[in-house]
C-alpha cells in the first residue's frame, strides 16, 4: 500500500512536469529579433543589414534541397532574406546533392543545392518539371578543401599532388619518408605510421580532392574523381564533423575538410606546393585567386564552371571548389518564381557574398558573379 | 401477469445474444480488417523494394552476393553484399551474445530478485535508456566508449590474438571497429529485450513458483524451472526485437564504425560495414542508379531479418503448450 | 525455502546436523563483492591497466568465482549454484548499470546548459546558428509531439487490433501471411519506410511535404513493434481467464475488451511505449517527408515542420562549433526527457485501468 503510494507520487510528480514543461513551453515565438544577444557574438539573430534586399511583390513558401556543404551558408542568407521580406519563408533541407537534385527533379522543391554540376541525364530528367526550359547550374558558393594534420610537434606542414596521392592510397605509409621530408626541410618528422582519414559517406568534399588528386597526382593516385572514396587502407569518418574529430584524436593522422571545419576545430593545415615559386597557404584569398580563372563550361545558361587543379599560378590555392544552385532557365513554378528570383538576387549580390565570407567560404569573383546575376535576372 | 417477466427476459436475452452476435462481427472484421491493411502495407513496401532491386541489379556488372565494392554510380557499375552481409551478421551476433544474457539477468534481477526499493527505479532508468536518439548513442560512442575501448582491445589482442579473429593487425588506431559497434548495440538493445522480458517474467503465474518453493528449491532452482521456461518464448520474442534494431540500426553504426570494402575477420581491425549504415551513408549522394541499388541491399536485410525470425517463430512453436492462448 | 526446521530436544544430534545445514552469514555477498572489487582494482593497478573497464571486468570474474567456491565449501553444491545465480544476476545488473549512467549522466552533463526558458520557447527563425548562441526548439517540440502523436493514432489502434487477430481469432493462411510480414518489417531501415511514402504519398499521390506524411513512416516504423510486443502480451493471459468469462455467457468480442486487455495493459502500454520511443528517435524519414523548417508551424497537414531528432542531426552535423553541439545537446535532452514523460503518463493511465491484484 505504501509503495504503492509512493509510485503514484512518482508518477504523479512525472506528469506534473511534462503538463508543465508544455505549458510552459506553449508560449512559443518565432521572434528571434528582440532578444539581446550576449556580448561577443558580433554576427547574432540579426545579421546583415536588411536595408539592400530587394523582396519579391508576393510572398510565399520557398523550398529547396540539397549539399550539406552549402548549408550553413543558405542559413546565413535566410535569415537575413527573411527578416527582410517577412512574408517569404524558406526552408532548405540539407540531405546532399543526390537527393536534392532527385527532388528537383520530381519537382518537390523549388531550387537544389548541389557539390557538382548537373549530369546529362540529369539534364534531360528536368525538361519534365521545367515546361519549355532545363534546369541548369548557377555557381553560388565558392569554398576549398584544406588538407588538415594532426602531428605532434610539427605545425608547419607541406604537401604536394603525388605525395598527397601516395599518402591517401598507402603507398606512403610512414611520416618520415624521404618524399614528404624532401617537401619539408628542416621540419623534424617523426618514424610514426601515418594515420590517413577520410569520409565514410559519399560527398563532395571527396570528390573534389579526388578530382585534384587525380589531375595534379602525377599518376599516382590511380582511381577517377569521385564522391565516394576508392584509395587503399586508412580509416573513415562520418561528415566533416567526424573527420574533424577523428583528426583531433588520433595522433600522426591526416585528412581534407572543408576550411571552415579547419578553422573552428582549429586544425592545422597543410600548404600546397604547386609548382609556384612558393607553397600556397589554404586561404579564402588563395582560394578566389582560383575560382577568378575557372573557366565556364556550361553551355547556354548553364554556367557550369571548371575549376583548373592543376594550376601553376602564383597564389592559386588549387583545391577550390564551387558549389551550384540548380533552378530551371525556363518553366520554374510561378507562384515561386518571383521569391526565388529575389532571393537568388540577393545571394549573388555584394552583400550576400560577403556575409558567408565570415563562416568560411569563399566569396565568388566579381566578374563570374555579374555573369550569374544575368542568368538570375532571366530566369522565367 | 406472470407470462410478461418470462417473455420479456427471453427477449433480452435472445436481443443480448443479437448484439452480442453482431458485436463479435464487427470486432472480428475491425481486428481482421487491421491484419489485412498491415498486411497491404508491408507487402506494397515489400513489393516497392523488389522492383527497384530489380531495376539495379539488371544493370550491375559484379556479382552481386561476393563482390566486395560499392560503386553502383561508377561508369562500370559494380556493387556487392559480401561485406555488408558479413559486418551486419557479426555485429548483430556481437551484440545479441552480450545483450540477451544480461536482459535476462536484469529482468529477473527487476522481477524476482531486487529490493522494490531498487527494482522500480532501475525500471525506469531501462525504459528511458529506450528512448534515447540513436544519434545521441552514436555520439556517446564516438566520444565515450571507444576511447575506453582502447585498453580492452589491445588486452584482447595480447591475450586472445591467437584466436585470429581477436588479432589486431593494425596499432595506435582508435578502436572503430566491428566489435566496438556490436557492444554499442548491445547496449542498445539491451533496453528493449530487458522491457519485454521483465514484462514477460512478471506474468509468470504466481502459483507455478510458490509450487516450487515449496517443494524445497532454492530460488535459481525455482527460476529455472518455473520461471524460465514459462519465459522463454517472450525472452526469444523480445530477443527478436532487439535484433531488428541491432540489424537495422543506421545512425550509431555509421557515426562510430570506420567503414571500408574490405571483409576482413580481424573484428578488432577497423573497417567493415552494415547494410543499414551503407544505405545511410550513400544515400543522399546516390545516382538513380545508386538508390536502387541501395534498395536491393535493403531488400536482402529483409530476407535475413525473415530468415532470422522464422528460425525464431519454430522454436516458439515447438513450446507452445506454455501459451495461455489458443492461437 | 530455507531449512528452519525446529529441532526437538529428543533429535539425535547427527540428524540436527544433517537438517540445518551451514550457511554463510547474511554479509557474506557484499563482503566478497567488495574484496573482489578491492582485488580487482589492485591486480588492475599493479598490471598497469589503462582501461577501467579491465578492472571492472576483473572484479566481476573474481566475485562469480569466489562466492560460487566459498558458498560451495560451506553451503553444499544446490546452494552453491542458487548463490552463483543471484550473483550472476547482480553482475549483470551492475554491467547494465555502468554504461546506461554513463550515458545518462553524459547527455545531461552536455545538455543541461543549454536549457533555459528562451530555448524552449522560441524558434530558431532568423537566428545564423552558426554565428549565435540564439534560438531555440520550440518549433522542433511542436513538430515532434504533433507527428508523434498523428503516426501513434495510426499505428497503436491498427497495431493492437492486428495483435488482438492473430491471438484470439488468427488462424489459417491470413494469420500466418500477417505474422510473416510484421516479422520482416521489423528489421526495416528507417531510410526505406521515409522512401516509401515519399515516393507514394508525395510523389504518387503529389501531396505537399508535411507534418503528416512524416507520421505515416513513422506509423509504419511503429505498427511491427507494437504488434510483436502486444501479441507476446495477450498470449501470457491465462485461457482460464478466457474460460471463465465464456462460461458466465459473456461475448468474445467484450471478453477480449474487458478481460484480456485489462490483463496484458501493463506490457501492451510497455510495447507501445517502447515504439513511440523508438519513432520519437527517428532522423532519416523525418528528413526526407517533414523537410525541417525553422520556424512554428503548429499545422502538420500543411508545409514543412521541423522534428526534435532532424534538429539535432542539423546541429551536429552541419552547424559544427560549440553554438550548435550546445543545441543539438540540449534538444537531445529535451527529447529524452519528453519519452520519458509520455511513458509515465502511459504507465499512469495502464495503472488505473488494470485490474488490481495479483504481482
Amino acid at each position: 500500500m505504501n509503495l504503492r503510494n509512493g509510485r503514484s507520487k512518482a508518477l504523479a510528480i512525472g506528469a506534473v512536469a511534462l503538463v508543465s514543461t508544455l505549458s510552459l513551453s506553449a508560449c512559443g515565438t518565432d521572434d528571434n529579433t528582440s532578444k539581446t544577444t550576449s556580448g561577443s557574438s558580433t554576427g547574432g539573430s540579426t545579421a546583415a543589414a536588411p536595408a539592400k534586399i530587394a523582396c519579391a511583390d508576393k510572398g510565399g513558401q520557398l523550398l529547396g534541397a540539397g549539399s550539406t556543404a552549402q548549408a550553413p551558408a543558405i542559413d546565413v542568407w535566410k535569415a537575413a532574406y527573411s527578416a527582410a521580406c517577412s512574408s517569404a519563408t524558406l526552408t532548405y533541407s540539407g540531405g546532399g546533392s543526390g537527393a536534392g537534385v532527385t527532388q528537383f527533379n520530381q519537382g518537390k522543391v523549388a531550387f537544389a543545392g548541389s557539390d557538382s554540376a548537373l549530369k546529362a541525364t540529369e539534364v534531360d530528367a528536368s525538361k519534365a518539371v521545367c515546361t519549355g526550359g532545363q534546369a541548369i547550374d548557377l555557381p553560388m558558393v565558392g569554398g576549398l578543401v584544406s588538407i588538415v594534420f594532426n602531428i605532434e610537434g610539427v605545425d608547419k606542414l607541406v604537401v604536394d599532388g603525388p605525395t598527397l596521392a601516395k599518402i591517401f592510397d598507402s603507398q606512403i605509409t610512414k611520416w618520415n619518408d624521404p618524399a614528404i621530408a624532401a617537401l619539408n626541410p628542416g621540419v623534424n618528422l617523426p618514424a610514426a605510421d601515418i594515420q590517413a582519414i577520410h569520409r565514410s559517406e559519399d560527398s563532395g568534399t571527396t570528390a573534389n580532392l579526388t578530382g585534384y588528386l587525380a589531375k595534379a597526382g602525377g599518376g599516382n593516385w590511380k582511381y577517377p574523381a569521385a564522391k565516394s572514396w576508392a584509395g587503399q587502407g586508412g580509416q573513415s569518418a562520418n561528415g566533416s564533423a567526424g573527420v574533424a574529430a577523428l583528426v583531433k584524436q588520433t595522433k600522426n593522422s591526416i585528412s581534407y575538410v572543408e576550411l571552415s571545419y579547419a578553422q573552428t576545430n582549429k586544425l592545422n593545415s597543410a600548404a600546397i606546393n604547386t609548382g609556384a615559386s612558393k607553397p600556397v597557404e589554404a586561404t579564402a584569398a588563395n582560394a578566389a585567386a582560383t575560382l577568378a580563372s575557372a573557366k565556364v563550361v556550361g553551355t547556354g545558361a548553364d554556367l557550369a564552371l571548371d575549376i583548373d587543379y592543376a594550376t601553376k599560378a602564383e597564389g592559386n590555392y588549387p583545391i577550390t571548389l564551387v558549389t551550384y544552385e540548380i533552378v530551371c532557365d525556363k518553366g520554374n513554378k510561378a507562384d515561386t518564381l518571383p521569391v526565388l528570383k529575389s532571393f537568388l538576387n540577393y545571394t549573388v549580390s555584394d552583400a550576400g557574398q560577403q556575409a558567408i565570407g565570415a563562416v568560411g567560404y569563399v566569396p565568388l569573383p566579381a566578374e563570374l558573379a555579374g555573369k550569374v546575376k544575368t542568368q538570375i535576372d532571366a530566369l522565367a | 401477469m406472470t407470462s410478461a417477466p418470462p417473455a420479456d427476459a427471453r427477449g433480452r436475452a435472445r436481443r443480448s445474444r443479437g448484439d452480442s452476435r453482431r458485436g463479435d462481427n464487427v470486432f472480428f472484421n475491425l481486428s481482421r480488417g487491421s491484419g489485412v491493411l498491415l498486411l497491404v502495407v508491408m507487402a506494397a513496401i515489400a513489393g516497392f523494394l523488389a522492383y527497384r532491386s530489380l531495376l539495379a541489379l539488371g544493370k550491375n556488372e559484379g556479382n552481386f552476393l561476393t563482390t566486395f565494392e560499392w560503386t553502383p554510380d561508377a561508369t562500370k557499375p559494380v556493387f556487392g553484399i559480401a561485406v555488408l552481409t558479413f559486418g551486419t551478421l557479426v555485429s548483430a551476433f556481437i551484440a545479441m551474445v552480450i545483450a540477451v544474457p544480461i536482459a535476462v539477468g536484469i529482468a529477473l534481477f527487476i522481477s524476482h530478485y531486487a529490493p522494490r526499493r531498487i527494482a522500480q527505479p532501475f525500471a525506469y532508468l531501462v525504459d528511458l535508456l529506450a528512448a534515447v536518439p540513436s544519434i545521441v548513442y552514436g555520439l556517446w560512442g564516438v566520444l565515450f566508449l571507444v576511447p575506453h575501448m582502447d585498453g580492452l582491445t589491445s588486452w584482447m589482442d595480447q591475450y586472445l590474438g591467437w584466436t585470429y579473429v581477436f588479432d589486431q593487425s593494425s596499432t595506435g588506431v582508435p578502436p572503430r571497429n566491428l566489435f566496438t559497434v556490436g557492444i554499442l548495440l548491445a547496449i542498445m538493445v539491451l533496453p528493449i529485450i530487458t522491457a519485454v522480458t521483465r514484462e514477460v517474467f512478471r506474468q509468470v503465474p504466481r502459483m507455478h513458483e510458490e509450487a516450487a518453493l515449496a517443494l524445497g528449491a532454492t530460488r535459481w532452482e525455482m527460476i529455472r524451472t518455473a520461471v524460465l521456461p514459462f519465459g522463454r518464448p517472450g525472452i526469444i520474442s523480445a530477443s527478436m526485437l532487439g535484433l531488428g534494431r541491432a540489424l537495422g540500426e543506421t545512425i550509431a553504426v555509421a557515426t562510430v564504425l570506420s567503414t571500408n570494402s574490405v571483409l576482413s575477420l580481424h573484428l578488432l581491425d577497423p573497417g567493415g560495414g552494415t547494410f543499414a549504415q551503407n544505405i545511410a551513408l550513400k544515400f543522399s549522394e546516390a545516382q538513380p542508379l545508386g538508390r536502387d541499388a541501395l534498395m536491393a541491399s535493403g531488400l536482402v536485410l529483409f530476407v535475413i531479418t525473415l530468415l532470422v525470425n522464422g528460425a525464431a517463430r519454430m522454436i516458439i512453436a515447438r513450446r507452445k503448450e506454455y501459451s495461455g492462448a489458443a492461437a | 525455502m530455507s531449512s528452519t526446521a525446529t529441532i526437538t530436544d529428543a533429535t539425535p544430534p547427527q540428524l540436527g546436523h544433517r537438517l540445518t545445514a551451514a550457511r554463510l552469514p547474511r554479509w557474506a555477498p557484499a563482503a566478497t563483492a567488495a574484496a573482489s572489487i578491492a582485488v580487482g582494482c589492485g591486480i588492475g593497478a599493479a598490471a598497469g591497466l589503462e582501461s577501467h573497464v579491465q578492472w571492472g571486468l576483473i572484479s566481476a570474474l573474481l566475485f562469480l568465482v569466489v562466492s560460487y567456491t566459498l558458498s560451495a565449501s560451506v553451503e553444499g553444491r544446490r546452494q552453491a549454484r542458487d548463490r552463483f545465480a543471484t550473483s550472476l544476476v547482480w553482475v549483470s545488473f551492475v554491467c547494465a548499470v555502468v554504461p546506461l549512467v554513463s550515458l545518462t549522466f553524459y547527455t545531461v552533463q552536455q545538455g543541461i546548459d543549454a536549457i533555459s526558458p528562451e530555448f524552449l520557447t522560441h524558434s530558431m527563425k532568423g537566428v545564423v546558428a552558426t554565428l549565435s548562441p540564439d534560438g531555440g526548439i520550440y518549433h522542433a517540440i511542436i513538430g515532434t509531439i504533433e507527428q508523434v502523436l498523428l503516426a501513434t493514432l495510426i499505428a497503436a489502434p491498427i497495431g493492437l487490433l492486428t495483435a488482438v487477430y492473430l491471438v484470439e481469432y488468427g488462424r489459417g493462411r491470413l494469420a500466418s501471411a500477417v505474422t510473416f510480414f510484421v516479422d520482416v518489417m521489423t528489421g526495416v531501415p528507417s531510410v526505406v519506410a521515409g522512401l516509401f511514402i515519399l515516393s507514394l504519398w508525395n510523389i504518387a499521390l503529389g501531396f505537399e511535404y508535411s507534418g503528416f506524411s512524416g507520421s505515416l513512416a513513422l506509423a509504419i516504423l511503429m505498427m511491427p513493434v507494437v504488434v510483436r510486443s502486444t501479441e507476446e502480451m495477450l498470449k501470457l493471459v491465462p485461457n482460464e481467464l478466457r474460460e471463465a468469462s465464456y462460461a458466465l455467457g459473456v461475448p468474445r468480442w467484450k471478453t477480449i475488451l474487458r478481460i484480456v486487455i485489462p490483463t496484458a495493459i501493463g506490457g501492451i502500454t510497455t510495447g507501445v511505449m517502447l515504439a513511440v520511443a523508438r519513432i520519437t528517435g527517428e532522423t532519416a524519414p523525418v528528413m526526407m517527408l517533414v523537410f525541417g523548417a525553422d520556424f512554428i508551424n503548429s499545422d502538420p497537414f500543411n508545409g514543412p515542420q521541423q522534428s526534435l531528432p532532424l534538429y539535432i542531426w542539423q546541429q551536429y552535423s552541419q552547424i559544427n562549433n560549440d553554438f550548435g553541439y550546445q543545441r543539438a545537446w540540449g534538444a537531445a535532452l529535451v527529447l529524452i526527457a519528453f519519452v520519458m514523460g509520455l511513458n509515465l503518463v502511459a504507465r499512469a493511465i495502464a495503472r488505473w485501468r488494470s485490474p488490481k491484484g495479483g504481482h
